[in-house]
């Protein structure tokens, strides 16, 4: 009887935000739908034909579809590399007692406050310019030719700006997880006469691997719709380099302002970034759920 | 006394009839370059005159300000009064009704004074649709001490050939002197502009009569390829980002021998508070190739323009007029002085020999914009209107993306002949499926 | 003996601590160094690091362009009021998914994040259309709902994996001693509870501070936030280092104060229960 009573008052509590996701899931998706299957550009208004999967066709016959694919993979991939690694790695030092600790910890940390405009902005002509930037300067003070950042390695200077945003929240998981990790079973290894490099194998890495999980699933969700950064950067370029899915959905719908084609990219895209997120789920669900 | 008194009376009258009159504010979208920037420091004369009207300024960065204002009248969502847009949008939106023709500009406003080649591109079955706030063309801006050093003089019509020797001579990658700077940067509007513009002045064409892309021919052929290989041999480094304006900060830093691009660029890089090189720069025609009549310039105006939708059109057009009138060129004028007002949009404006003192690049200016011709753009005849642009709905997306080819082959992704292959596929599958192949 | 290995490897750590901290934090120090430089100086080579001619210029000039005061109260109003009102939505269902979980409770949870992964650019006209209709472009409400929307699923779920580290033995210790529904919730859930709310509340204003695509497309003068306050200077002309980190760094600044002013707060619920 109890039970039935909390279930329902949980189902009850469970509503509003059920409900609310579920409409704004719903509502866009099937206005989404429809029009992928019109022949719908918003520069010439009048009849929206009904055009089967013309849309479609269109879309993955892009010479860009799959290179875009590829694009948002190496992205997501490159950045949840640096940021796992260089996040455990910064957990480590960050770990350790040293001199003024708390003051690093806010610079670490701060990049994730940043929009991604602004740092998009900043490392584009600050840093990355090969005439004014910082780098550039490095460079031609090391008697190297500067690196032209954005039309050489473009996926890759994307990449990186976006693994600087994103490595502060890795940092700050890791390292609290880190933190929960038991002293005694630390100084036993030790005493053991473990090594630094087993310690950190046979402890310290299966005990972050639940927080590495948390990182990369959160991540993972933010990466797959990467658009600002290369908005402001490279615009998808040189030629389509470092177009990813969101930005070719993105020129379909905001530079051709053909809505069915924007449409029917979006559905396909949401197919995809399924398909990862239930490879992603059943890959490492098991890991949280304990 | 008196006047103090006079003044608090003449307050409280202008503050009763505020307050009788409903304000009206108009939200006016506009691109965040120079000369719009002024005139939001400049509106303290309309308001003046018109108390009833509260400005309410959105400044946006030229492709953001194009998305929102394209969603905003296709769908009539009704959030702007007055929106800045230009030659390419005019003739495709005046067609859907979505702008109202400008005829109440005011007795004084003498629209026959506005340059025949702009008004005819903001002009619609013969209505003004949008009224010019500044017109430009594009034309080679040089560094005399540059070319002096060189042992070269720039003619009045310079040809490729010579802007290739010249580029050669006068760069020197060590001490950073690039010879040429042009745009990379992919976008229609960015390195399709000048492209577009350099191919007529190649003999070539984006469309034949039946719409069929033309990427295939040897004209595009000639002109990627003496574009490309000027810039990797003279060309600044990560030109394939390089924009406008990103080009007006290497020419005005001083690294640029030479720049064609727009003739608005005359008055930032003449002006020494900004330009070191302000005193060094002299201006020529854009280049053509031996035996082609057409010249490598385009023609382009931002313009305000009122969408069909508001609500507010009579106080709207008031401030368009205004904005766009002679009497605005008086005011920034008399503040910043001649060689600071918006150019390329009056006659007078060229007759006037203060203006023609103040202003070095005015004369080559003048003769750029007489020069272009959007109805007649190309050697070989077209099916479209506009120089370096294609006067259709689907260019923005097209134009874009070939730019994107085109930028990858400037930064030595792919070859020239990739780049204008897969522009062709890509032009013929988008005109296609906009029905215009059949 | 031990006390000098102690020493020496403080001092080590101390030197690579610092290094990887000014490392991480250089593109915002130089960009608020730039933003005292004229622009002249912005692009000087060799770049001035600290001896150069400070200036307030560009400051004036950013503020003379546009209402800075006007769009930071927006950024203000709506990742406040999206975080507020999310949290509000959430607290229950996070509440009820903790503490009396089904076998579908993963799977409503899993939905929910999915929904973060369509891409926004697909929904932008549709969801255009359905402002104009209501009446919503260019307003802080819808904007605000939006955004709420956009975080719902990131908050459900920082919740739940908050809630469910608090030890359901507690409770029943509390209902064993007599305290009605009520007063459990009162004297032991939420004081648990609000370390996680806390730092469910701050990091999801730092994300709706940060949101740019929605905030940039749904909104004009009227309710635009700092988003497009900053987009006016993407890319103006000629030279515009030293103006754009000004604009730069009044964007980033407020939210990086609350953000390490409240960093403590913000750290200790930030586990999405990966520590156990």
């Amino acid at each position: 009887m109890a039970t039935l009573h909390t279930r329902a008052s949980a189902r009850l509590m469970m509503a509003p935000s059920v409900i609310l996701l579920f409409v704004w899931m719903v509502v866009p998706l099937a206005m989404t739908l429809y029009f992928s299957f019109l022949s719908y550009n918003l520069l010439t208004p009048g009849a929206h034909n009904f055009i089967g999967f013309l849309n479609y066709s269109y879309f993955l016959t892009d010479p860009a579809f799959l290179m875009a694919i590829g694009n948002t993979l190496l992205l997501v991939i490159g950045v949840l590399l640096i940021t796992v690694i260089g996040g455990i790695l910064l957990a480590l030092v960050l770990d350790q007692p040293f001199w003024g600790q708390g003051i690093v910890r806010l610079l670490v940390i701060a990049p994730f406050f940043v929009m991604p405009t602004v740092s998009a902005l900043v490392w584009k002509n600050m840093l990355m310019n090969p005439v004014y930037g910082l780098f550039a300067w490095i460079a031609r003070g090391l008697g190297i030719t500067p690196i032209d950042w954005l039309a050489d390695v473009p996926l890759f200077s994307i990449t990186l700006i976006v693994a600087w945003q994103w490595l502060p929240f890795a940092t700050l998981i890791l390292l609290t997880a880190l933190q929960s990790l038991d002293g005694e079973q630390k100084e036993a290894a030790e005493m053991d006469g473990a090594g630094a490099v087993s310690r950190f194998i046979y402890i310290v890495l299966p005990h972050l691997s639940r927080a590495i999980t948390v990182v990369i699933l959160i991540q993972t969700i933010f990466l797959l719709s990467i658009f600002a950064e290369i908005l402001v950067t490279t615009n998808g370029g040189p030629g389509i380099q470092s177009t990813n899915l969101t930005y070719l959905v993105y020129a379909q719908a905001l530079l051709q302002f053909d809505v069915g084609g924007a449409s029917a990219g979006g559905i396909i895209a949401v197919i995809l970034a399924n398909i990862v997120g239930i490879f992603l789920i059943r890959l490492i669900g098991k890991n949280l759920d304990r | 006394m008196k006047l103090k008194s006079l003044i608090l009376g003449a307050c409280s009258v202008l503050a009763m009839a505020g307050f009788a009159r409903a304000d009206t504010t108009l939200t006016i979208a506009t691109v965040n370059n120079g000369d719009m920037i002024r005139m939001q420091g400049l509106t303290d004369d309309f308001t003046k005159a018109n108390p009833d009207i509260k400005l309410n300024w959105v400044t946006l960065e030229e492709n953001v300000l194009r998305q929102k204002v394209t969603t905003d009248i296709a769908t009539k969502g009704g959030q702007f009064d007055v929106m800045t847009i230009g030659t390419y949008e005019v003739p495709i939106w005046a067609k859907q009704n979505w702008l109202l023709p400008l005829d109440n500009l005011g007795s004084d406003y003498d629209v026959d004074d506005l340059l025949p080649a702009i008004r005819s591109g903001l002009s619609a079955g013969g209505k003004l649709y949008a009224a010019p706030f500044y017109g430009e063309s594009s034309y080679t801006m040089y560094r005399k001490d540059l070319m002096d050093k060189a042992g070269l003089k720039m003619p009045d019509k310079p040809n490729w050939a010579f802007i290739r020797e010249a580029a050669d001579k006068m760069t020197d990658k060590a001490n950073g002197i690039y010879g040429i700077c042009l745009r990379g940067k992919a976008g229609w509007g960015e390195n399709m502009a000048f492209l577009t513009a350099m191919s007529n002045s190649f003999g070539a064409r984006w469309f034949d009569e039946k719409w069929h892309p033309q990427f295939d021919q040897p004209e595009w052929k000639d002109t990627l390829s003496f574009y490309v290989d000027l810039m990797k041999a003279d060309g600044p480094p990560g030109a394939s980002s390089n924009g406008f304006n990103e080009n007006l900060a290497l020419f005005q830093s001083g690294k640029c021998g030479m720049w064609i691009d727009a003739t608005v660029a005359g008055s930032f890089v003449t002006d020494p508070k900004n330009s070191k090189i302000a005193k060094d720069v002299g201006f020529a025609l854009a280049p053509n190739k031996e035996g082609v009549d057409k010249r490598a310039n385009w023609l382009w105006s931002w313009a305000l323009a009122i969408p069909a939708g508001t609500k507010k059109a009579e106080a709207a057009e008031k401030f368009v007029s205004w904005a766009t009138s002679k009497h605005y060129l008086d005011i920034v004028a008399a503040k910043d002085g001649w060689a600071n007002v918006p150019p390329g949009t009056r006659k007078s404006l060229y007759d006037n020999q203060k203006y023609l003192d103040a202003a070095p690049f005015a004369k080559m200016t003048l003769a750029s914009i007489k020069a272009a011709d959007p109805e007649h753009p190309t050697v070989k005849p077209v099916p479209y209107v506009g120089v370096q642009f294609v006067a259709i709905p689907e260019f923005q997306g097209i134009g874009t993306a070939v730019g994107q080819q085109f930028s990858a082959a400037l930064a030595g992704q792919i070859s020239v002949d990739q780049a204008l292959s897969s522009a062709q596929q890509l032009t013929t599958r988008e005109m296609t499926k906009a029905g215009y192949i059949k | 003996m031990a006390r000098a290995i102690n020493t020496r490897s403080k001092i080590t750590f101390t030197i690579v601590g610092w290094l990887c901290g000014l490392l991480l934090f250089f593109p915002i120090l130089w960009t608020f160094l730039t933003s005292f430089k004229t622009e002249g100086d912005a692009i000087a080579n060799p770049p001035y690091f600290l001896f150069f001619h400070w200036t307030l210029e560009n400051y004036i000039e950013v503020q003379a362009r546009s209402d800075y005061l006007h769009h930071f109260l927006n950024s203000v109003t709506i990742s406040v009021g999206s975080t507020v009102i999310g949290l509000i939505i959430a607290v229950p269902a996070a509440w009820a998914m903790a503490f009396s979980p089904t076998k579908h409770t993963k799977d409503v949870l899993m939905w929910m994040l999915s929904t973060k992964m369509m891409p926004a650019v697909g929904a932008l006209i549709p969801i255009y259309l359905i402002f104009r209709d209501w009446g919503l472009l260019d307003s802080r409400i819808g904007l605000t709902a939006i955004v709420m929307l956009i975080n719902l699923p990131i908050i459900v779920w920082m919740l739940y994996t908050y809630f469910r580290e608090i030890p359901g033995e507690i409770l029943e210790a509390a209902r064993m001693d007599g305290a009605s529904l009520a007063k459990e919730i009162i004297y032991v859930l939420t004081p648990m509870a609000v370390p996680g709310i806390a730092s469910t509340l701050l990091l999801n204003i730092i994300l709706a501070w940060n949101e740019a695509f929605w905030t940039l497309n749904l909104s004009t003068s009227k309710a635009a936030p700092l988003t497009t306050f900053i987009a006016s200077y993407s890319s103006p002309e000629g030279l515009f280092w030293a103006k754009l980190s000004a604009a730069s760094t009044l964007a980033i600044a407020p939210i990086l104060i609350m953000g390490w002013f409240s960093q403590k707060q913000l750290v200790r619920g930030l586990t999405f229960g990966a520590v156990k």
